[in-house]
Protein backbone atom coordinates (compact mmCIF):
# COMPACT_ATOMS: atom_id res chain seq x y z
CA UNK A 1 0.00 0.00 0.00
CA UNK A 2 3.07 1.97 0.55
CA UNK A 3 4.98 1.22 -2.86
CA UNK A 4 4.11 4.50 -4.79
CA UNK A 5 4.99 6.75 -2.02
CA UNK A 6 8.39 5.60 -0.59
CA UNK A 7 10.91 6.53 -2.85
CA UNK A 8 11.94 9.87 -0.97
CA UNK A 9 11.94 8.08 2.31
CA UNK A 10 15.38 7.25 2.35
CA UNK A 11 16.49 10.75 1.09
CA UNK A 12 15.03 12.22 4.54
CA UNK A 13 18.33 12.79 6.77
CA UNK A 14 19.91 14.89 4.03
CA UNK A 15 16.60 16.96 3.70
CA UNK A 16 16.62 20.55 5.19
CA UNK A 17 14.98 20.90 8.20
CA UNK A 18 12.24 22.83 9.04
CA UNK A 19 11.46 21.43 12.48
CA UNK A 20 12.88 20.15 14.88
CA UNK A 21 11.49 19.57 18.50
CA UNK A 22 13.17 18.74 21.68
CA UNK A 23 12.51 17.67 24.72
CA UNK A 24 8.72 19.83 24.49
CA UNK A 25 6.95 19.41 27.84
CA UNK A 26 3.22 21.83 27.77
CA UNK A 27 1.09 22.21 30.83
CA UNK A 28 -2.29 23.78 30.84
CA UNK A 29 -2.34 24.99 34.24
CA UNK A 30 -1.31 22.30 36.95
CA UNK A 31 -1.95 19.82 34.23
CA UNK A 32 1.58 18.68 32.69
CA UNK A 33 -0.07 17.45 28.65
CA UNK A 34 3.33 16.70 27.40
CA UNK A 35 5.94 14.83 28.75
CA UNK A 36 8.96 15.84 26.50
CA UNK A 37 8.21 15.22 23.01
CA UNK A 38 11.26 14.58 20.31
CA UNK A 39 10.79 15.23 16.50
CA UNK A 40 11.73 16.41 13.48
CA UNK A 41 10.87 17.31 9.82
CA UNK A 42 12.21 18.04 7.01
CA UNK A 43 11.44 19.74 4.01
CA UNK A 44 8.78 18.52 1.39
CA UNK A 45 7.65 15.52 3.94
CA UNK A 46 4.42 14.93 4.90
CA UNK A 47 4.88 13.46 8.62
CA UNK A 48 1.42 12.24 10.62
CA UNK A 49 0.76 12.57 14.82
CA UNK A 50 -0.97 9.30 15.03
CA UNK A 51 -2.49 8.03 18.46
CA UNK A 52 -5.85 7.46 20.58
CA UNK A 53 -7.95 11.14 21.67
CA UNK A 54 -6.41 12.35 24.81
CA UNK A 55 -2.84 11.25 23.12
CA UNK A 56 -1.07 15.12 23.47
CA UNK A 57 -1.53 15.12 19.31
CA UNK A 58 -3.54 18.53 18.99
CA UNK A 59 -1.30 19.98 22.04
CA UNK A 60 1.74 19.28 20.52
CA UNK A 61 0.43 21.46 17.63
CA UNK A 62 -0.91 24.31 19.74
CA UNK A 63 2.37 24.15 21.73
CA UNK A 64 4.04 24.57 18.46
CA UNK A 65 2.36 27.60 18.27
CA UNK A 66 2.42 28.65 21.59
CA UNK A 67 -1.14 27.78 22.28
CA UNK A 68 -0.51 26.33 25.10
CA UNK A 69 -0.26 27.54 28.88
CA UNK A 70 3.05 26.69 29.42
CA UNK A 71 5.59 25.29 27.40
CA UNK A 72 9.32 23.95 27.72
CA UNK A 73 12.10 22.57 26.05
CA UNK A 74 12.96 23.33 22.47
CA UNK A 75 10.65 24.18 19.10
CA UNK A 76 13.33 24.95 15.96
CA UNK A 77 11.58 26.45 13.15
CA UNK A 78 13.34 26.86 9.91
CA UNK A 79 16.52 27.13 12.05
CA UNK A 80 14.68 29.73 14.88
CA UNK A 81 14.44 29.04 18.40
CA UNK A 82 10.85 29.93 19.00
CA UNK A 83 10.27 28.73 22.82
CA UNK A 84 10.17 32.40 24.19
CA UNK A 85 8.78 33.88 20.70
CA UNK A 86 5.33 35.60 21.15
CA UNK A 87 2.59 33.48 19.95
CA UNK A 88 2.08 35.85 17.36
CA UNK A 89 5.40 36.35 15.63
CA UNK A 90 5.36 32.17 15.11
CA UNK A 91 2.87 32.32 12.06
CA UNK A 92 5.80 34.99 10.27
CA UNK A 93 8.34 32.15 10.49
CA UNK A 94 6.25 30.46 7.69
CA UNK A 95 3.72 28.35 9.80
CA UNK A 96 0.44 27.72 8.89
CA UNK A 97 -2.10 26.40 11.70
CA UNK A 98 -5.51 24.60 10.95
CA UNK A 99 -7.13 24.08 14.11
CA UNK A 100 -9.42 21.36 14.92
CA UNK A 101 -12.75 23.26 15.25
CA UNK A 102 -11.61 24.63 11.88
CA UNK A 103 -11.91 27.73 13.47
CA UNK A 104 -14.23 29.97 10.35
CA UNK A 105 -15.19 33.22 12.06
CA UNK A 106 -19.11 33.38 11.76
CA UNK A 107 -18.73 37.34 11.40
CA UNK A 108 -16.93 37.25 8.17
CA UNK A 109 -18.06 35.91 4.91
CA UNK A 110 -15.97 33.40 2.84
CA UNK A 111 -14.11 35.90 1.73
CA UNK A 112 -13.54 37.71 4.27
CA UNK A 113 -12.52 34.66 5.94
CA UNK A 114 -10.34 33.65 3.19
CA UNK A 115 -8.10 37.04 3.27
CA UNK A 116 -8.02 37.35 7.18
CA UNK A 117 -4.75 36.11 7.56
CA UNK A 118 -1.92 38.13 6.83
CA UNK A 119 0.63 36.66 4.40
CA UNK A 120 3.87 35.76 5.96
CA UNK A 121 5.44 34.86 3.25
CA UNK A 122 5.21 36.39 -0.49
CA UNK A 123 4.94 33.21 -2.37
CA UNK A 124 1.59 32.20 -1.33
CA UNK A 125 -1.17 30.62 -3.31
CA UNK A 126 -3.01 33.11 -5.30
CA UNK A 127 -6.52 33.65 -4.54
CA UNK A 128 -7.41 32.53 -7.87
CA UNK A 129 -6.03 29.51 -7.67
CA UNK A 130 -7.48 29.04 -4.41
CA UNK A 131 -10.81 28.78 -5.82
CA UNK A 132 -9.94 26.93 -8.76
CA UNK A 133 -8.71 24.48 -6.42
CA UNK A 134 -11.96 25.18 -4.33
CA UNK A 135 -14.95 26.01 -6.69
CA UNK A 136 -17.60 26.10 -3.79
CA UNK A 137 -15.55 28.13 -2.06
CA UNK A 138 -15.73 30.80 -5.17
CA UNK A 139 -19.54 30.32 -5.65
CA UNK A 140 -20.50 30.55 -1.71
CA UNK A 141 -17.75 33.70 -1.40
CA UNK A 142 -20.20 35.85 0.19
CA UNK A 143 -21.99 33.83 2.62
CA UNK A 144 -21.59 34.20 6.40
CA UNK A 145 -18.09 31.82 7.08
CA UNK A 146 -20.25 29.03 9.31
CA UNK A 147 -22.64 28.24 6.96
CA UNK A 148 -20.91 26.38 5.17
CA UNK A 149 -20.91 22.86 4.73
CA UNK A 150 -18.43 20.76 7.10
CA UNK A 151 -16.60 20.24 3.88
CA UNK A 152 -16.42 23.70 2.81
CA UNK A 153 -15.49 24.77 6.20
CA UNK A 154 -12.73 22.26 6.10
CA UNK A 155 -11.41 23.63 2.66
CA UNK A 156 -12.01 27.31 3.76
CA UNK A 157 -9.77 26.36 7.02
CA UNK A 158 -6.90 25.08 4.87
CA UNK A 159 -7.37 27.78 1.72
CA UNK A 160 -7.12 30.42 4.17
CA UNK A 161 -3.76 29.16 5.53
CA UNK A 162 -2.34 29.08 2.02
CA UNK A 163 -2.84 31.78 0.56
CA UNK A 164 -0.74 33.33 3.46
CA UNK A 165 2.58 31.64 1.59
CA UNK A 166 2.83 29.49 5.00
CA UNK A 167 5.39 26.57 3.88
CA UNK A 168 4.98 24.24 7.02
CA UNK A 169 1.26 23.53 7.77
CA UNK A 170 0.15 22.10 10.96
CA UNK A 171 -2.96 20.16 10.29
CA UNK A 172 -5.47 19.11 13.24
CA UNK A 173 -7.95 16.36 12.04
CA UNK A 174 -8.80 18.06 8.35
CA UNK A 175 -10.71 14.81 7.45
CA UNK A 176 -12.96 14.54 10.77
CA UNK A 177 -17.21 14.17 10.17
CA UNK A 178 -16.47 14.19 6.50
CA UNK A 179 -18.16 12.47 3.65
CA UNK A 180 -15.63 9.79 1.49
CA UNK A 181 -15.83 12.12 -1.25
CA UNK A 182 -14.28 14.99 0.17
CA UNK A 183 -11.90 12.72 2.51
CA UNK A 184 -10.46 11.97 -1.36
CA UNK A 185 -10.41 15.52 -2.25
CA UNK A 186 -8.35 16.48 0.67
CA UNK A 187 -6.33 13.63 0.01
CA UNK A 188 -5.43 15.15 -3.95
CA UNK A 189 -5.17 18.65 -1.99
CA UNK A 190 -2.42 17.19 0.14
CA UNK A 191 -0.45 15.45 -2.32
CA UNK A 192 -0.34 18.58 -4.70
CA UNK A 193 0.70 20.76 -1.65
CA UNK A 194 3.67 18.14 -0.58
CA UNK A 195 4.48 18.02 -4.65
CA UNK A 196 5.04 21.79 -4.22
CA UNK A 197 7.74 21.46 -1.36
CA UNK A 198 5.28 22.32 1.62
CA UNK A 199 6.20 20.46 4.89
CA UNK A 200 3.24 19.14 6.75
CA UNK A 201 2.55 17.73 10.26
CA UNK A 202 -1.15 16.38 10.15
CA UNK A 203 -2.52 15.16 13.10
CA UNK A 204 -5.21 12.50 12.05
CA UNK A 205 -7.41 10.01 13.51
CA UNK A 206 -8.37 8.31 10.01
CA UNK A 207 -5.42 5.95 9.30
CA UNK A 208 -6.36 4.78 5.76
CA UNK A 209 -6.49 8.38 4.99
CA UNK A 210 -3.47 9.35 6.27
CA UNK A 211 -1.16 6.22 5.18
CA UNK A 212 -0.98 6.24 1.65
CA UNK A 213 0.33 9.81 1.87
CA UNK A 214 2.28 10.21 4.64
CA UNK A 215 6.47 9.73 4.49
CA UNK A 216 6.45 8.95 8.08
CA UNK A 217 4.43 8.70 11.31
CA UNK A 218 4.75 9.35 15.06
CA UNK A 219 2.57 7.75 17.76
CA UNK A 220 1.71 9.21 20.72
CA UNK A 221 0.50 8.25 23.94
CA UNK A 222 -0.15 9.72 27.25
CA UNK A 223 2.21 13.01 26.49
CA UNK A 224 5.15 10.79 24.79
CA UNK A 225 6.09 10.10 21.22
CA UNK A 226 6.22 6.36 21.60
CA UNK A 227 6.88 4.73 18.07
CA UNK A 228 8.17 6.13 14.73
CA UNK A 229 7.14 4.29 11.93
CA UNK A 230 8.36 4.88 8.35
CA UNK A 231 6.34 4.64 4.42
CA UNK A 232 7.63 1.78 4.03
CA UNK A 233 7.73 -0.32 7.62
CA UNK A 234 3.88 -0.14 7.30
CA UNK A 235 3.10 -3.50 6.38
CA UNK A 236 5.67 -5.32 8.76
CA UNK A 237 4.59 -2.62 11.86
CA UNK A 238 0.63 -3.16 11.38
CA UNK A 239 -0.12 -5.14 13.75
CA UNK A 240 2.01 -2.72 16.43
CA UNK A 241 -0.11 0.35 14.90
CA UNK A 242 -3.04 -1.48 15.80
CA UNK A 243 -2.18 -1.71 19.68
CA UNK A 244 -1.78 1.38 19.67
CA UNK A 245 -4.35 3.02 17.93
CA UNK A 246 -6.89 0.34 19.17
CA UNK A 247 -8.33 -0.04 15.55
CA UNK B 1 -50.30 75.60 11.28
CA UNK B 2 -48.37 74.27 14.85
CA UNK B 3 -51.69 72.21 15.60
CA UNK B 4 -52.58 68.81 13.50
CA UNK B 5 -54.96 66.53 15.37
CA UNK B 6 -55.20 68.33 18.56
CA UNK B 7 -51.17 68.15 18.65
CA UNK B 8 -48.85 70.72 19.39
CA UNK B 9 -45.96 70.39 16.84
CA UNK B 10 -44.00 72.88 17.85
CA UNK B 11 -43.75 71.24 21.04
CA UNK B 12 -43.72 67.64 19.49
CA UNK B 13 -40.53 68.58 17.64
CA UNK B 14 -39.50 70.45 20.37
CA UNK B 15 -39.03 67.21 22.06
CA UNK B 16 -37.90 64.95 19.54
CA UNK B 17 -34.93 67.02 18.42
CA UNK B 18 -34.41 66.66 22.59
CA UNK B 19 -34.71 63.47 21.87
CA UNK B 20 -32.45 63.03 19.01
CA UNK B 21 -29.59 64.94 21.11
CA UNK B 22 -29.90 62.42 23.58
CA UNK B 23 -30.23 59.71 21.43
CA UNK B 24 -27.01 60.99 19.74
CA UNK B 25 -25.06 60.74 22.92
CA UNK B 26 -26.97 57.25 23.80
CA UNK B 27 -25.44 56.23 20.58
CA UNK B 28 -21.74 57.48 20.93
CA UNK B 29 -21.86 56.12 24.51
CA UNK B 30 -23.13 52.74 23.09
CA UNK B 31 -21.21 52.29 20.57
CA UNK B 32 -18.04 52.44 22.73
CA UNK B 33 -19.16 50.53 25.19
CA UNK B 34 -20.29 47.89 22.50
CA UNK B 35 -16.43 47.86 20.82
CA UNK B 36 -14.87 47.97 24.24
CA UNK B 37 -17.25 44.67 25.57
CA UNK B 38 -16.70 42.78 22.13
CA UNK B 39 -12.52 42.54 22.29
CA UNK B 40 -11.94 42.53 26.21
CA UNK B 41 -15.31 41.01 27.37
CA UNK B 42 -15.68 43.67 29.96
CA UNK B 43 -18.17 46.38 31.14
CA UNK B 44 -15.92 49.50 31.04
CA UNK B 45 -17.59 51.03 33.95
CA UNK B 46 -15.39 54.26 33.74
CA UNK B 47 -17.11 54.93 30.69
CA UNK B 48 -19.68 57.81 31.50
CA UNK B 49 -16.33 59.28 33.93
CA UNK B 50 -14.02 59.31 30.37
CA UNK B 51 -17.29 61.16 29.09
CA UNK B 52 -17.17 63.74 31.74
CA UNK B 53 -13.57 64.08 31.17
CA UNK B 54 -13.94 65.06 28.01
CA UNK B 55 -16.28 67.57 28.30
CA UNK B 56 -14.20 68.78 31.57
CA UNK B 57 -10.60 68.28 29.29
CA UNK B 58 -12.88 70.66 26.36
CA UNK B 59 -13.46 73.16 29.12
CA UNK B 60 -10.32 73.44 30.88
CA UNK B 61 -8.49 73.75 27.42
CA UNK B 62 -10.44 76.86 26.39
CA UNK B 63 -10.00 78.62 29.82
CA UNK B 64 -6.19 78.14 30.83
CA UNK B 65 -4.59 77.05 26.68
CA UNK B 66 -7.13 79.07 24.79
CA UNK B 67 -7.79 75.89 22.54
CA UNK B 68 -11.07 76.41 20.43
CA UNK B 69 -13.37 73.95 20.43
CA UNK B 70 -12.61 72.98 16.55
CA UNK B 71 -9.14 71.55 17.88
CA UNK B 72 -11.05 70.38 21.31
CA UNK B 73 -13.04 68.00 18.90
CA UNK B 74 -9.61 66.94 17.65
CA UNK B 75 -7.34 66.73 20.29
CA UNK B 76 -9.45 66.08 23.15
CA UNK B 77 -10.53 62.24 22.12
CA UNK B 78 -6.89 61.81 21.28
CA UNK B 79 -5.74 62.57 24.77
CA UNK B 80 -8.05 60.67 26.48
CA UNK B 81 -8.24 57.44 23.31
CA UNK B 82 -4.10 57.79 25.20
CA UNK B 83 -5.19 57.83 28.64
CA UNK B 84 -7.28 54.91 27.57
CA UNK B 85 -4.96 53.34 25.91
CA UNK B 86 -2.07 53.44 29.29
CA UNK B 87 -5.46 52.52 31.64
CA UNK B 88 -5.62 49.13 29.48
CA UNK B 89 -2.10 48.57 29.57
CA UNK B 90 -1.27 49.13 33.65
CA UNK B 91 -4.64 48.59 34.82
CA UNK B 92 -6.78 46.09 33.27
CA UNK B 93 -4.31 43.82 31.19
CA UNK B 94 -2.22 42.80 34.66
CA UNK B 95 -6.16 41.70 35.76
CA UNK B 96 -7.10 40.13 31.84
CA UNK B 97 -6.88 36.57 32.70
CA UNK B 98 -9.21 36.63 36.15
CA UNK B 99 -12.60 36.46 36.29
CA UNK B 100 -13.64 39.69 34.28
CA UNK B 101 -15.88 40.85 37.26
CA UNK B 102 -12.46 41.83 38.36
CA UNK B 103 -11.76 44.38 35.83
CA UNK B 104 -15.20 45.25 35.80
CA UNK B 105 -15.14 46.37 39.44
CA UNK B 106 -11.94 47.73 38.02
CA UNK B 107 -13.40 50.27 36.06
CA UNK B 108 -15.60 50.81 38.26
CA UNK B 109 -13.05 52.45 40.39
CA UNK B 110 -11.56 54.28 38.05
CA UNK B 111 -14.88 56.53 37.54
CA UNK B 112 -14.89 57.04 41.07
CA UNK B 113 -11.83 58.30 41.31
CA UNK B 114 -12.05 60.20 38.50
CA UNK B 115 -15.00 61.97 39.45
CA UNK B 116 -14.07 62.10 42.70
CA UNK B 117 -10.99 64.10 41.74
CA UNK B 118 -13.21 66.46 39.65
CA UNK B 119 -15.72 66.85 42.32
CA UNK B 120 -12.88 67.90 44.60
CA UNK B 121 -11.38 70.38 41.84
CA UNK B 122 -14.20 72.16 40.59
CA UNK B 123 -17.24 71.31 42.86
CA UNK B 124 -19.88 69.80 41.83
CA UNK B 125 -22.01 72.72 40.85
CA UNK B 126 -20.86 72.97 37.25
CA UNK B 127 -18.90 74.85 34.72
CA UNK B 128 -20.61 76.37 31.06
CA UNK B 129 -18.43 76.42 27.83
CA UNK B 130 -19.82 78.69 25.20
CA UNK B 131 -21.29 77.48 21.83
CA UNK B 132 -19.01 77.76 19.06
CA UNK B 133 -19.64 81.18 16.88
CA UNK B 134 -20.10 79.37 13.89
CA UNK B 135 -22.99 77.78 15.67
CA UNK B 136 -24.81 80.44 17.05
CA UNK B 137 -28.11 81.11 16.07
CA UNK B 138 -30.58 78.87 14.45
CA UNK B 139 -32.54 77.98 11.60
CA UNK B 140 -36.77 78.84 11.94
CA UNK B 141 -38.52 75.81 10.28
CA UNK B 142 -42.32 75.71 9.54
CA UNK B 143 -42.91 73.95 12.41
CA UNK B 144 -40.05 74.69 15.05
CA UNK B 145 -37.15 76.34 15.57
CA UNK B 146 -33.74 74.44 15.18
CA UNK B 147 -30.63 75.97 16.82
CA UNK B 148 -27.73 75.12 14.70
CA UNK B 149 -25.32 73.98 17.49
CA UNK B 150 -27.92 71.27 18.35
CA UNK B 151 -28.53 70.00 14.77
CA UNK B 152 -24.19 69.75 14.23
CA UNK B 153 -24.54 67.23 16.95
CA UNK B 154 -26.79 65.14 15.22
CA UNK B 155 -25.23 65.35 12.14
CA UNK B 156 -21.40 64.88 14.04
CA UNK B 157 -22.75 61.73 16.15
CA UNK B 158 -24.02 60.20 13.03
CA UNK B 159 -21.32 60.93 10.76
CA UNK B 160 -18.83 59.37 13.66
CA UNK B 161 -20.85 56.20 14.20
CA UNK B 162 -21.68 55.26 10.73
CA UNK B 163 -17.92 55.81 10.20
CA UNK B 164 -17.50 53.56 12.72
CA UNK B 165 -19.85 51.02 11.94
CA UNK B 166 -18.03 50.83 8.32
CA UNK B 167 -14.84 50.17 9.69
CA UNK B 168 -15.92 47.72 11.90
CA UNK B 169 -18.02 45.89 9.38
CA UNK B 170 -16.39 46.61 6.28
CA UNK B 171 -12.88 47.11 6.11
CA UNK B 172 -9.75 44.69 7.22
CA UNK B 173 -9.14 46.42 9.50
CA UNK B 174 -12.69 45.48 11.36
CA UNK B 175 -12.28 41.59 9.91
CA UNK B 176 -9.10 41.48 12.36
CA UNK B 177 -11.65 43.08 14.81
CA UNK B 178 -14.63 41.12 14.56
CA UNK B 179 -12.29 37.48 14.13
CA UNK B 180 -10.19 38.25 17.25
CA UNK B 181 -13.66 39.16 19.17
CA UNK B 182 -14.83 35.87 18.12
CA UNK B 183 -11.31 33.56 18.60
CA UNK B 184 -8.18 35.86 19.77
CA UNK B 185 -6.62 32.41 20.20
CA UNK B 186 -6.46 31.35 16.34
CA UNK B 187 -5.71 35.04 15.51
CA UNK B 188 -2.73 35.07 17.22
CA UNK B 189 -1.78 32.23 15.68
CA UNK B 190 -2.29 33.96 12.23
CA UNK B 191 0.60 36.06 13.24
CA UNK B 192 -1.63 38.94 14.74
CA UNK B 193 -0.55 41.03 17.57
CA UNK B 194 -3.26 40.68 19.63
CA UNK B 195 -2.71 41.86 22.98
CA UNK B 196 -1.60 45.33 20.76
CA UNK B 197 -5.56 45.39 19.14
CA UNK B 198 -6.91 44.76 22.31
CA UNK B 199 -4.95 47.93 23.72
CA UNK B 200 -6.04 50.01 20.96
CA UNK B 201 -9.56 48.50 20.87
CA UNK B 202 -9.85 50.10 24.56
CA UNK B 203 -7.98 53.32 23.32
CA UNK B 204 -10.51 54.00 20.50
CA UNK B 205 -13.62 53.06 22.68
CA UNK B 206 -12.22 55.49 25.31
CA UNK B 207 -11.83 58.36 22.63
CA UNK B 208 -15.64 58.02 21.44
CA UNK B 209 -16.47 58.84 25.08
CA UNK B 210 -13.87 61.58 25.05
CA UNK B 211 -15.60 63.06 21.88
CA UNK B 212 -18.90 63.05 23.02
CA UNK B 213 -18.05 64.40 26.17
CA UNK B 214 -16.60 67.30 23.89
CA UNK B 215 -19.64 67.51 22.10
CA UNK B 216 -21.83 67.50 24.93
CA UNK B 217 -19.72 70.78 26.92
CA UNK B 218 -21.68 73.27 24.98
CA UNK B 219 -25.30 71.80 25.55
CA UNK B 220 -24.91 70.24 28.96
CA UNK B 221 -23.45 72.08 32.15
CA UNK B 222 -20.24 70.62 32.48
CA UNK B 223 -19.94 69.19 35.85
CA UNK B 224 -18.33 66.12 37.63
CA UNK B 225 -21.61 64.01 37.76
CA UNK B 226 -22.56 64.40 34.20
CA UNK B 227 -20.82 60.73 33.18
CA UNK B 228 -22.72 58.75 35.83
CA UNK B 229 -26.07 60.52 35.32
CA UNK B 230 -25.88 59.69 31.51
CA UNK B 231 -24.40 55.92 32.21
CA UNK B 232 -27.19 54.52 33.35
CA UNK B 233 -29.66 55.11 30.97
CA UNK B 234 -26.45 54.12 28.32
CA UNK B 235 -26.30 50.62 30.16
CA UNK B 236 -30.09 50.00 29.96
CA UNK B 237 -29.16 50.76 25.93
CA UNK B 238 -26.63 48.23 25.44
CA UNK B 239 -29.47 45.43 27.34
CA UNK B 240 -32.06 46.55 25.01
CA UNK B 241 -29.59 46.85 22.34
CA UNK B 242 -27.81 43.89 22.64
CA UNK B 243 -24.30 43.14 24.18
CA UNK B 244 -21.82 43.98 21.24
CA UNK B 245 -23.64 44.27 18.53
CA UNK B 246 -21.85 47.98 16.54
CA UNK B 247 -25.33 48.50 14.68
CA UNK B 248 -27.62 47.59 17.52
CA UNK B 249 -25.87 49.94 19.66
CA UNK B 250 -26.05 52.73 17.54
CA UNK B 251 -29.27 52.33 16.22
CA UNK B 252 -31.07 51.55 20.00
CA UNK B 253 -29.04 54.86 21.24
CA UNK B 254 -31.18 56.79 18.76
CA UNK B 255 -34.39 55.11 18.76
CA UNK B 256 -34.58 55.02 22.41
CA UNK B 257 -32.86 59.15 22.86
CA UNK B 258 -36.53 59.26 20.10
CA UNK B 259 -38.39 57.11 22.74
CA UNK B 260 -37.77 59.12 25.29
CA UNK B 261 -38.37 62.58 23.16
CA UNK B 262 -42.08 61.53 22.34
CA UNK B 263 -42.74 60.26 26.00
CA UNK B 264 -41.63 63.63 26.82
CA UNK B 265 -44.27 65.07 24.97
CA UNK B 266 -46.90 62.79 25.02
CA UNK B 267 -46.96 61.55 29.07
CA UNK B 268 -44.19 63.71 30.68
CA UNK B 269 -44.31 61.87 33.89
CA UNK B 270 -42.91 58.32 32.45
CA UNK B 271 -39.87 59.56 30.73
CA UNK B 272 -37.49 59.35 33.16
CA UNK B 273 -38.51 55.49 33.47
CA UNK B 274 -39.73 54.82 30.03
CA UNK B 275 -36.30 53.35 28.58
CA UNK B 276 -36.40 50.92 31.49
CA UNK B 277 -39.62 50.22 31.00
CA UNK B 278 -38.63 49.09 27.26
CA UNK B 279 -35.39 47.29 28.88
CA UNK B 280 -37.57 45.40 31.40
CA UNK B 281 -40.03 43.88 27.70
CA UNK B 282 -37.32 43.41 25.47
CA UNK B 283 -35.46 41.20 28.42
CA UNK B 284 -38.86 39.37 28.88
CA UNK B 285 -39.23 38.69 24.66
CA UNK B 286 -36.04 38.48 23.93
CA UNK B 287 -33.36 38.33 26.72
CA UNK B 288 -30.47 39.07 24.42
CA UNK B 289 -31.43 41.93 23.32
CA UNK B 290 -32.85 43.39 20.19
CA UNK B 291 -30.04 42.65 17.79
CA UNK B 292 -28.01 40.63 20.23
CA UNK B 293 -27.01 36.62 19.46
CA UNK B 294 -28.80 33.90 21.68
CA UNK B 295 -25.70 32.64 23.45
Amino acid sequence: MSTNHTSADHTNNTRREKLRISDLHAFYGESHILHGIDLSIGQGELVTLLGRNGAGRSTTLKAIMNMVGRRSGSIVINGTETINMAAHKIAHLGMGFCPEERGIFSSLNVEENLMLPPAVRSDGVSVDEIYEMFPNLYERRFSQGTRLSGGEQQMLALARILRTGANILLLDEITEGLAPVIVQKLAEVLMQLKARGLTILLVEQNFRFAAPIADRHYVMEHGHIVEEVHAHELIEKTELLNTYLGV
Amino acid sequence: MAEFLGINLFGLFGQLLVGLINGSFYALLSLGLAIIFGLLKIINFAQGAIYMLGAFLAYLALQYLGISYWAALIVVPLVVGLLGILMERFLIRPIANEDHLYSLLLTFGVALVLQGLFTHLFGSSGMSYPIPEAFSGGIKLPFMYLPNYRAWIVVASLVVCVGTWWMIEKTKLGAYLRAGTENPALMQAFGINVPLMVTLTFGFGVALAGFAGVMAAPVYSVSPDMGSNLLIVVFAIVVIGGMGSIGGAIITGLGMGIVEGLTKYFYPEASNTVIFLVMVIVLLIKPAGLFGKEA
